[in-house]
């Protein structure tokens, strides 16, 4: 399982900001997400209606997400599947080892599953003899560097095209090593002939799941490069990957839901392969695995129902919040340090690890809500970031400077007369120091601020005493 | 297995214990009933213009669709988009009564193979099980007769469709397979447009470890 670094946050930012070839990154893709889901939101007139929508049908879910679990199971069943349900990670990692091992696996390729990194499939595969092949191209490349996903739907979002050549390079060193790389078209063409004998080679295959349906007792993924079906089709047994809020009721909810996904991940207007898998090959079929299980793991979003932080459930790992974050788009997505970043990795972070060891990421953000205002299933990031600081708060967990800051701050806050009075007389003080530049250089204090920019100073004026004058000013 | 101890936890959370018999009735038939929820309005169109939307989305998906007035005429509109692509005209082809009731012996330079796709083969000819008008959206269940391999390993993946096939929304399309082939088959893919990635410096490019090329032929009228 990934160690979490979520703690070192601030070093793990500062460290971002100075990337040169991850600012160069950020800066290629930032607005280009952002730029094609406006364009999809824009193009579809009931959007905002289907957001609604994804919102009520993912709360219906949860509020009886025991007896959708158990229907989805029963068709499981009835279909000729397997269901594994696990309490946490390391029995999920059991119960792959145990299907891989009396499949007499060697090899397993793997569809891009963020489940799986929660879990750490990859590692305990490997330390017990097996093979894992990451099949997404950016999981494939983040495999060959020892590298782990720095955004959920985009996982090799911090790389360079130099990155992919070198890597490739250094990879398949089977191949001339004058071969020149022109295009980008190039380094797609490697990655497919390399990772075709992969496929072919494997004996299970190991995808994730973006929804279950309890109504039929399909896995369903979404995938543009097709590398999902593949690694479901071509391997004698098939393990979706899942945790338990990923079911939905029926075909009907499932399809609004993908109405909504693709728009707001990468805004297409639907994904190039959207497939739904039930069970094992059937009578007189010519392709498709023999066994099918499904491994549903809970590891901690029990204990997120019926509480504050339920909504959070509802994510459909679109992406759009990171998308469209500016934190995340200053010092991408390992600074957050461990497997989900962005807004919503502050949510789920610390309720997956405890908010002892991820305290800092709901901690990083402005609040500008952009996150809130393009998720399509309506979750409260920035309220549910709040929820957090509150918690960590109660908790003592602050730092004692920050403690001490805060009661400061309200105990003048809590008395109007005082609290007019001190920042009239800062205002001024500030005004009067600053002289003719109106801006400062440096400032006691501020130096966070003053290191990288300059301060403007107050007009002298405090917001109070200037709407006070312009209300005199007013005809009554 | 931790399944009860899973179920036990969620109640926990819901504060409440398994569902009361009524209530569980009710679910039961809202899965049974499967209820639509809002359809964009845009595919709520005449059988023509659910045909022509249904062609428009995938060519702006970066798919190629040939309309032929009948299946008499489908062996030339493969034969001829194979070569214009410098594609080889040799093809594994889906196991389908529809398929063998074109006559594709009036084109003998096609060589054709029964089969599932395998990974040798550069072109797969698969039969199409529905169109969803709304995105441009081919709904290919699998089948014997519909090999869901023919739909992935090859280069080029070619899809007959019956024009009267298309429909406005997925919902329609799910009635259509609920109707038709009753229990959910074992694999169901939408297919929309050919296979790509955008993982390298999030720019995209056409053919990733599915077919790079994809080819409707919409036969006869809607």
């Amino acid at each position: 399982m990934q160690t979490a670094t979520s703690s070192a946050f601030k070093t793990n930012a500062h460290a971002a900001l100075g990337d040169a070839g991850l600012q160069k990154a950020l800066a290629r893709s930032g607005s280009s997400f952002i730029a094609r889901r406006a364009a999809a939101a824009a193009a579809l007139p009931e959007f905002e209606a289907l957001r609604d929508e994804a919102r009520a049908i993912k709360d219906h879910t949860l509020a009886h997400l025991d007896f959708y679990l158990e229907a989805f199971a029963d068709k499981v069943e009835a279909a000729g599947g397997q269901v594994h349900v696990c309490a946490d990670a390391a029995e999920a990692r059991a119960v792959v080892l145990e299907i891989c091992r009396a499949a007499g696996a060697r090899t397993v390729t793997k569809g891009k599953s963020m489940i799986s990194e929660e879990l750490g499939i990859n590692d305990h595969l490997e330390a017990n003899g097996i093979t894992p092949v990451e099949t997404d191209l950016g999981e494939y490349i983040l495999q060959l560097r020892h590298e782990t996903p720095s955004h959920i739907i985009a996982p090799a979002f911090h790389l360079n095209r130099e990155d992919w050549e070198a890597s490739f390079r250094a990879a398949h060193t089977d191949l001339p090593a004058e071969r020149v790389f022109r295009e980008r078209r190039d380094i797609l063409v490697e990655a497919r002939t390399k990772l075709r004998e992969k496929f072919l080679a494997a004996d299970v295959g190991i995808t994730g799941a973006n929804f279950l349906i309890a109504e039929t007792g399909s896995s369903v993924i979404v995938t543009n490069e097709g590398n999902g079906d593949l690694t479901q089709t071509l391997p004698r047994v098939h393990i979706a990957l899942s945790s338990i809020e990923k079911v939905v009721p029926t075909l009907e909810d499932c399809t609004s839901l993908l109405r909504v996904l693709a728009r707001s991940a990468t805004g297409q207007e639907f994904s190039v392969y959207t497939t739904f898998s039930t069970g094992a090959r059937r009578q007189g079929d010519l392709d498709g695995p023999e066994a099918y299980h499904v491994v549903i793991v809970d590891n901690g979003r029990s204990n997120m129902l019926g509480g504050e932080f339920q909504p959070m459930l509802r994510c459909i790992r679109c992406a759009a919040c990171m998308n469209h974050c500016p934190v995340y788009g200053a010092v991408g997505g390992h600074a957050y340090g461990w497997v989900y970043p962005g807004p919503m990795g502050s949510v789920l972070t610390p309720a997956l690890i405890g908010v002892d060891q991820a305290g800092l990421l709901p901690g990083a953000s402005t609040f500008c809500g952009k996150c809130e205002s393009v998720c399509p299933v309506r979750i409260p990031l920035p309220g549910l970031m709040r929820h957090w600081r509150e918690r960590e708060f109660e908790r003592h967990l602050t730092p004692a400077a920050q403690r001490r800051n805060l009661a400061l701050w309200a105990f003048v806050a809590k008395r109007p007369a005082l609290y007019r009075a001190l920042t009239r007389a800062g205002a001024f003080g500030l005004r009067l120091m600053a002289g003719k530049r109106g801006r400062f250089r440096h400032l006691p204090l501020a130096g966070g601020w003053t290191a990288g920019r300059d301060l403007p100073a107050p007009e002298g004026e405090t917001f109070f005493a200037r709407y006070a004058r312009e209300q005199r000013g007013r005809a009554p | 297995m931790s399944r009860e101890a899973v179920l036990l936890a969620i109640r926990r959370g819901l504060r409440r214990g398994p569902l009361p018999p009524d209530q569980a009735m009710a679910l039961r038939a809202r899965l049974d009933g499967h209820p639509r929820h809002v359809i964009p309005a845009r595919s709520r169109l005449d059988r023509d213009g659910q045909v022509a939307l249904f062609a428009a989305n995938v060519e702006r998906e970066f798919g190629t669709v040939i309309r032929v007035d009948d299946a008499a005429a489908v062996p030339a509109a493969v034969a001829d988009w194979l070569a214009a692509q410098n594609l080889p005209s040799a093809a594994a082809i889906a196991p389908h009564p529809e398929l063998r009731a074109i006559p594709w012996a009036d084109r003998p330079l096609l060589r054709l193979r029964e089969g599932r796709a395998e990974a040798s083969d550069q072109v797969a000819i698969q039969h199409g099980f529905a169109g969803i008008a709304e995105t441009g959206t081919l709904m290919l269940p699998s089948a014997p007769e519909r090999p869901t391999t023919l739909n992935l390993l090859a280069e080029a993946a070619v899809v007959i469709l019956r024009a009267a096939r298309v429909v406005g929304a997925y919902e329609e399309a799910w009635d259509l397979l609920r109707a038709e082939l009753g229990a959910m088959p074992r694999n169901v893919m939408l297919v929309t447009g050919p296979s790509r990635s955008a993982d390298i410096e999030q720019a995209l490019e056409l053919g990733a470890h599915g077919p790079r090329r994809l080819c409707v032929v919409l036969v006869g009228a809607g």
